[in-house]
């Protein structure tokens, strides 16, 4: 045990962030969508950014990811300029070492696809030409995020929610990406559902050394899940920390009032 | 290990008027390895207050925390989270759990974070449990459903689980029956003799007297 | 109708100038699709609006043409184009694969070889080989743009899954010149290596669609597969009944109401002309007897 520890602290602290983000901003004409963003995500790191609706918390994730073009600010992944990048390079990056989670696992599967196609499609896109590999790998990945593998090629559209969004993580996860973007991925489900989910995230993210930025409006989810938090209002960072600092010793107004109107279970 | 210097803590309540709370100056208290020092004061003077700020729950207003050679006050997160996976441990008075998640994995975690492997981790998370009475049967279920007791006896489990070199404890021994206790308090000595520096908080005035080599009053750093 | 009130292969001239310079851009680019202003034709979408354009704006003079329909020359289809341009272009019409210059064809690739001084003309009407799985446009042309072709393999991956081979049977799709994926229209797989290195120029018309693309000559056409799964030719395992022909597409002809078939060969002309030259199936009979 010494010795693994003692691994472990030649290795994490001096690396260099997976991704940087400085001065960041997107606006909708004369509208703030976001702006003034600037973090540094390191390996194995998971972001939670929290606010509520019309903060600007998906509008960031959505420029981070590069669904849209942010108007100010640079990005950086491993050195690169993100901004920069030829789009086919850019689509390269979010289908082999980005992923993106969406809230609705409908936005983000094929629904006339079967189960293992829509697993498969990642692998398939960057070249994989052998039937038995993927569909070994498809099998694995279902596997792993418990879906059964007689499910193997049944349309998701048979799926229940749950397994929907399991789904949808594991066609994210096959080709074994660095970062991941998560969109409220609990939303839509119920509450034992989303325990069974996040457990899943939790434990893929610590196998896996996933760099997860995770936007929700759910306090409960970043506090098992994010390491780090920021909290946004009105397009802007208003306060970010260690996640249980933030949550249990608000230091913004605007975090006070967010904290404090969780209902209490 | 655990050195405090002149640390001071105020709360802000923005929504009630921008209301300013002090609750605690001029903290200043060393533990040094192999040590036990226990924290009194009556209720709300500020014990765990304390502790959630060395634990970096807490942001503090002012002062030094340094644990080890890493100063906590000022730290980045990045830091706090390594500080906290390597070296300092926290056991809190909730247990707060990912829910699904079986008893022995929630012990293990700590170790797993560390990059212990699987089988290693889980052997000796059994092993605590083991001796803290979690009957084998519980192992496999989420200790969410669990009376009080046995949540604190896990909690407990996983907060020995990694040979930290500091440990927070509060009311460990609370709500603990006699033979549980017992075994906690040698968990504490065991943790001493292998050179934890370790501060808590004991209501159980023959807990305190037992491990406790120095007794600190928080009444002292009231504002 | 009087045929003299239209121009030359009924089509003005600078709609016919469009459509060769979208042709044109096609050969540059083999498998593009290239868009154009696809004409309101005097016949249905689907009976070949984009083949008849494409054929209007090849057409000179001293064409032959010959159009087949499943490879039949003697279908509604087929007839009617035929009559067509026979009115409207007063080009001569030929049955015989050999004799024609430009060849308009539904769904087949004639058996004989073609030659280089032919044109084969492809209806076609789906030209976007990804629009099953995606049905954004948008989306696909990026896919082509940007060499994304993973989808493809995803319907051939969902064929195998679902049927143990890869059970696509016509509008196998391609890969051309190792660039751009493209929908051959629906011929049958069967006709798929006659894509690749043909001496004809290929082109490929779809009106509804309005996209034109081509093969130019000696072109490298590959069928999609996995490694594991290979593309293979198929086809029913019979000779030609008529002309006894062991290597060409069959056709099943149900004969009666006991269920009784029998398989001919889908290119009337090539097995006619076996036919002619002796050749006789299990159910024919000699030409000779059939005049008499």
């Amino acid at each position: 045990m010494t010795a693994a520890v003692a691994q472990i602290q030649t290795n994490s602290i001096e690396d260099a962030p997976l991704l940087k983000v400085q001065n960041l901003a997107k606006f909708y004409g004369s509208r703030v969508g976001c702006q003034n963003v600037s973090f540094d995500l390191f390996p194995g790191e998971v972001l939670g950014i929290v606010g509520e609706s019309g903060s600007g918390k998906s509008t960031l994730l959505a420029a981070l990811a590069g669904h849209h073009q942010p108007d100010r600010g640079t990005i950086h992944y491993r050195d690169q300029d993100i901004l920069a990048l030829q789009e086919s390079e850019r689509r390269r990056l979010s289908r082999t070492e980005w992923a993106f989670v969406h809230q609705n696992p409908r936005d983000g599967l094929r629904l006339g696809v079967s189960a293992g196609g829509n697993v498969g499609e990642r692998l398939m896109s960057v070249g994989s030409r052998h039937y038995g590999n993927i569909r070994t790998q498809a099998l694995d990945w279902l596997e792993r995020v418990e879906i059964s593998p007689d499910r193997i090629d049944d349309r998701p559209s048979s799926f229940s929610g749950g397994m929907q969004q399991r789904l949808q993580i594991a066609r994210n996860l096959v080709t074994s990406p660095k970062l991941v973007f998560m969109d409220e991925p609990t939303g839509g489900l119920d509450v034992s559902v989303q325990a069974r989910l996040l457990d899943l995230l939790r434990g893929l993210v610590r196998t896996l050394g996933l760099s997860v930025i995770i936007v929700t409006h759910d306090l409960a989810v970043v506090r098992l899940l994010a390491d780090r938090l920021m909290v946004m209002k009105s397009g802007e960072v208003v306060e970010q920390g260690l996640t249980d600092q933030v949550l249990d010793d608000p230091q913004h107004g605007y975090t006070q009032l967010l904290v404090s109107s969780v209902l209490q279970v | 290990m655990i050195q405090i210097e002149n640390l001071s803590k105020s709360f802000t309540l923005h929504n009630q008027g921008g209301a300013v709370i002090p609750v605690m100056c001029g903290a200043t208290l060393t533990v040094e390895p192999g040590e036990c020092v226990g924290l009194i004061g009556q209720s709300g003077a500020g014990k765990s207050t304390l502790m959630r700020m060395i634990y970096g729950n807490y942001l503090a207003a002012g002062g030094q925390i340094r644990i080890g050679n890493v100063g906590v006050v000022g730290a980045t997160p990045r830091e706090l989270i390594r500080l906290r996976r390597e070296t300092l441990g926290y056991v809190s008075q909730f247990l707060r759990v990912v829910p699904r998640v079986p008893t022995v994995d929630v012990v293990a975690d700590p170790l797993l974070q560390l990059g212990v492997s699987e089988r290693q981790a889980r052997c000796r998370a059994e092993e605590l449990l083991k001796r803290l009475n979690i009957p084998e049967r519980l192992w496999s279920l989420s200790p969410t459903t669990f009376s009080g007791g046995e949540q604190q006896r896990v909690n407990i489990a996983r907060g020995f689980a990694h040979p930290y070199p500091a440990l927070l404890l509060d009311e460990p021994t609370a709500s603990l029956d006699a033979a549980n206790r017992k075994v906690v308090l040698t968990l504490i000595e065991e943790a001493k003799s292998r050179g934890a520096a370790v501060l808590g908080i004991f209501h159980d005035q023959s807990a305190r007297d037992q491990v406790c080599d120095r007794l600190v009053d928080v009444t002292a750093f009231a504002p | 109708m009087n045929a003299q009130a239209y121009n030359f292969a009924y089509l003005d001239e600078q709609t016919k100038r469009m459509i060769r310079r979208a042709i044109l851009k096609g050969l540059a680019i083999p498998g593009y699709q290239v868009p154009f202003a696809s004409r309101e034709m005097p016949m249905p979408y689907g009976w070949g609006t984009g083949g008849v354009q494409v054929t209007a704006a090849c057409l000179v003079p001293e064409d032959k043409l010959k159009v087949i329909d499943q490879g039949a020359d003697d279908t509604t289809n087929a007839v009617s184009i035929r009559k067509f341009f026979e009115k409207t272009a007063g080009v001569e019409v030929t049955e015989a694969t050999g004799e024609a210059s430009l060849i308009q064809t539904r769904h087949r690739i004639p058996e004989q070889d073609l030659s280089k001084d032919q044109i084969l003309v492809y209806q076609v009407p789906i030209p976007e080989p990804l629009r099953f799985l995606e049905p954004r446009e948008t989306e696909t042309r990026k896919m082509h743009e940007l060499e994304e072709y993973g989808l493809m393999h995803v319907k051939l991956y969902e064929d195998i899954s679902r049927h143990g081979e890869i059970s696509t049977s016509y509008a196998y799709p391609v890969k051309v010149e190792g660039r751009y994926i493209m929908d051959p229209s629906p011929i049958p797989k069967f006709d798929n290596p006659k894509l690749s290195d043909s001496s004809a120029i290929q082109l490929f018309g779809a009106g509804r669609e309005q996209r034109i693309y081509a093969l130019p000559p000696y072109t490298d056409v590959q069928s999609l597969d996995f490694e594991d799964y290979p593309f293979e030719v198929s086809k029913a395992p019979h000779d030609c009944d008529l002309c006894g022909a062991k290597d060409t597409y069959l056709d099943e002809v149900i004969t009666d109401d006991a269920g009784s078939r029998m398989y001919v060969c889908s290119d009337t002309d090539f097995c006619s002309t076996r036919r002619q030259n002796g050749h006789v199936g299990r159910l024919g009979t000699p030409v000779s007897s059939e005049v008499a």
